[in-house]
């Protein structure tokens, strides 16, 4: 048993942890006018955080600490990288939405902030209890976040469902996760993959996969476990929502696949038929539900249903046909990223637009290209990348979905394909009725237009950049597919 | 005493619990009913651990990090209660119907 620790490798964490604990004490200390300050700590704390993750990056060399539960490697690196670039662009949307709230300030980056935190010791972590530790960090906060208009009724709600459903949640996946201990009597994941590669199959062992792999489809918001989704989306403060539907998101997937591909591979007989039929069903029901909504944000939330569909695709279609799980894990990661983008970009522009409509109902939205024609063109941009046009980003994410699966190849794979590509096309539908809305119609009530401050243009910059970045030059992305190859097991 | 009876004690509590969760009106309740899943759990792990005897107790410590995560989440869990008994005067959850799919 070894208790060195690496100072270099936790650094992101420990500099994330030292901006949470300033933010703190600056919120205590200082005056009620000057609280958004602690919002420029928690922007630049953030971004600092950035420098040691580049360092580590140059480096290369795979860290591994206390016995190897805790593994920073280049998977680990790409996606800490994700989240802080993510929150990042969070905070700076957020900004405005709460300075110009009645409510409190410093603690909202402080919860933003320790979510943070949680989603990156789960990208390192490599046993059962680090990543429990971590996923439960990740989504306490946001249980909160979720609530934090007080006085708002619909945001009450929004935390109550989101906590009732989490915590429903996390009882499910700790009861398979205590099956699979009895079962192999390791927490590690190179200690479990041993255990379970030479198993028979029994009754329990496909009882653990059944509770661990609803556990998770809970917290990615996946069909039959996704109802929670829309009425939190729709309450919660919309730069929450946008945290909620990027980070908290990614952070469920990081935390299913690690445990599918490292844990238990051997078992993907169990779990391979389970992921295909949730995948199918969250790009179906996702896009169907999708085209009936009239509120921005409920489209959004069924919207993201679907890509979480999209984005079970590769790994579900190779499991299915036995093939390669490296491919098909650097296809989902490649499309979390892009999907990270293009979304938290969406939800941007929408705070945006809302300040013109005043509303969230999209009726309201009608003709809002015409007198604020950079926010239609921004909405434009972002729901056709959402959609998968070219030259934007979400075409390279579609694009290296559909090759893993084409890689995999076999009867259960082209059926899961097409169902992609029905949905691609029903997907595209609705997206593009929110761009025609805005552009073409008419207002249908006097809009008055509000500029956005300067910390949202610049999150919907960064975005846009990106977005566009990506989908004309792929090659920008695609050496995070070969980062993410190095996956230490860790153990 | 065999595993299987501490399993089947599990099974059962965790499964009170899924019944309370899914019947329960009382967000109170509805709060209790998610504890006793936990607990299922933690007896799940501690059995196991007696009968396995890992080298580093591996159940026990796990369980004490559910023990300790389950508080904090129940503290939240009790804060959101009261800001929704605050605002409604009442802490039931059919009254939860503001927004529907």
């Amino acid at each position: 048993m070894s208790f060195e620790v690496d100072y270099l490798a936790l650094a992101p964490e420990l500099v994330v942890v030292a901006t949470l604990l300033v933010v703190l004490a600056l919120d205590l200390v200082l005056p009620r006018p000057r609280k958004y300050w602690t919002a420029t700590v928690a922007v630049a704390g953030t971004a600092l955080a950035l420098l040691p993750l580049a360092a580590l990056a140059m480096d290369g060399t795979v860290r591994s600490m206390f016995d190897g539960s805790y593994v920073v490697d280049q998977f680990a690196l790409v996606l800490k990288g994700l989240f802080l670039i993510a929150g990042y662009i969070v905070f700076l949307m957020s900004h405005q939405y709460i300075e110009s709230d009645r409510y409190y300030q410093g603690e909202y980056y402080l919860l933003l902030l320790a979510s943070m935190l949680g989603s990156m010791v789960m990208a390192s972590s490599r046993d059962l209890i680090v990543l429990f530790v971590g996923l439960e960090l990740t989504t306490g906060p946001l249980y909160m976040l979720a609530g934090w208009r007080k006085g708002d009724m619909k945001s009450n709600e929004a935390a109550m469902k989101y906590f009732i459903l989490g915590v429903l949640s996390t009882a499910i996946l700790l009861y398979g996760v205590s099956l699979l201990f009895g079962l192999t009597g390791e927490v590690s994941f190179a200690g479990i993959a041993a255990a379970t590669a030479g198993m028979e199959a029994q009754p329990l062992l496909t009882m653990a996969v059944l509770f661990i792999l609803a556990g998770f489809g809970f917290k990615v918001s996946a069909v039959p476990f996704h109802w929670w989704a829309p009425d939190t989306y729709e309450g919660a403060p919309t730069p929450v929502t946008a945290y909620l539907s990027v980070s908290s998101k990614a952070a469920g997937f990081v935390a299913m696949l690690l445990v599918l591909y490292l844990a238990i591979p051997s078992l993907s007989d169990i779990w391979a038929p389970m992921l295909w039929v949730l995948a199918a069903l969250s790009m179906t029901i996702g896009n169907l539900s999708a085209l009936r909504q009239t509120n921005i944000v409920r489209l959004l939330a069924y919207s993201s249903i679907a890509q979480a569909g999209f984005m079970m695709v590769p790994f579900a279609a190779a499991a299915v046909s036995g093939a390669d799980l490296e491919e098909a894990f650097s296809a989902t990661i490649i499309y979390l990223v892009v999907y990270a983008l293009m979304n938290l970009g969406a939800f941007a522009a929408v705070i945006a637009g809302a300040r013109t409509t005043q509303s969230g109902e999209l009726s309201a939205w009608a003709g809002l290209g015409r007198v604020d024609a950079r926010i239609g063109v921004m909405i434009g941009i972002f729901f056709f990348s959402l959609a998968g046009i070219p030259p934007l980003a979400g075409w390279f994410a579609k694009f290296v979905m559909f090759r893993s699966v084409i890689l995999a190849g076999g009867t259960a794979t082209v059926v899961l394909a097409i169902i992609a590509a029905i949905n691609a096309v029903i997907s595209l539908y609705y997206y593009a009725k929110v761009v025609r809305s805005v552009w073409m119609d008419e207002a249908t009530k006097d809009l008055q237009v509000s500029a956005p401050a300067g910390s949202l243009r610049l999150a919907l910059g960064v975005s846009v950049a990106l977005t566009v970045l990506i989908g004309i030059y792929p090659a920008a992305v695609t050496f995070v597919t070969e980062a993410s190859k190095v996956l230490a097991t860790g153990g | 005493m065999t595993i299987v009876q501490f399993l089947i004690l599990g099974a059962a509590l965790f499964s009170i619990g899924v019944y309370g969760l899914l019947t329960r009106r009382n967000l109170v309740l509805v709060l209790l009913s998610v504890e006793l899943m936990l607990a299922a759990v933690n007896l799940n792990m501690v059995a196991f651990e007696s009968l396995l005897a890992t080298t580093q107790a591996l159940g026990q410590v796990f369980t004490v990090f559910i023990i300790t995560i389950a508080a904090a989440e129940v503290g939240i869990g009790l804060a959101i209660v009261i800001l929704i008994f605050r605002n409604r005067r009442s802490a039931n959850a059919d009254d939860m119907t503001l927004m529907r799919w």
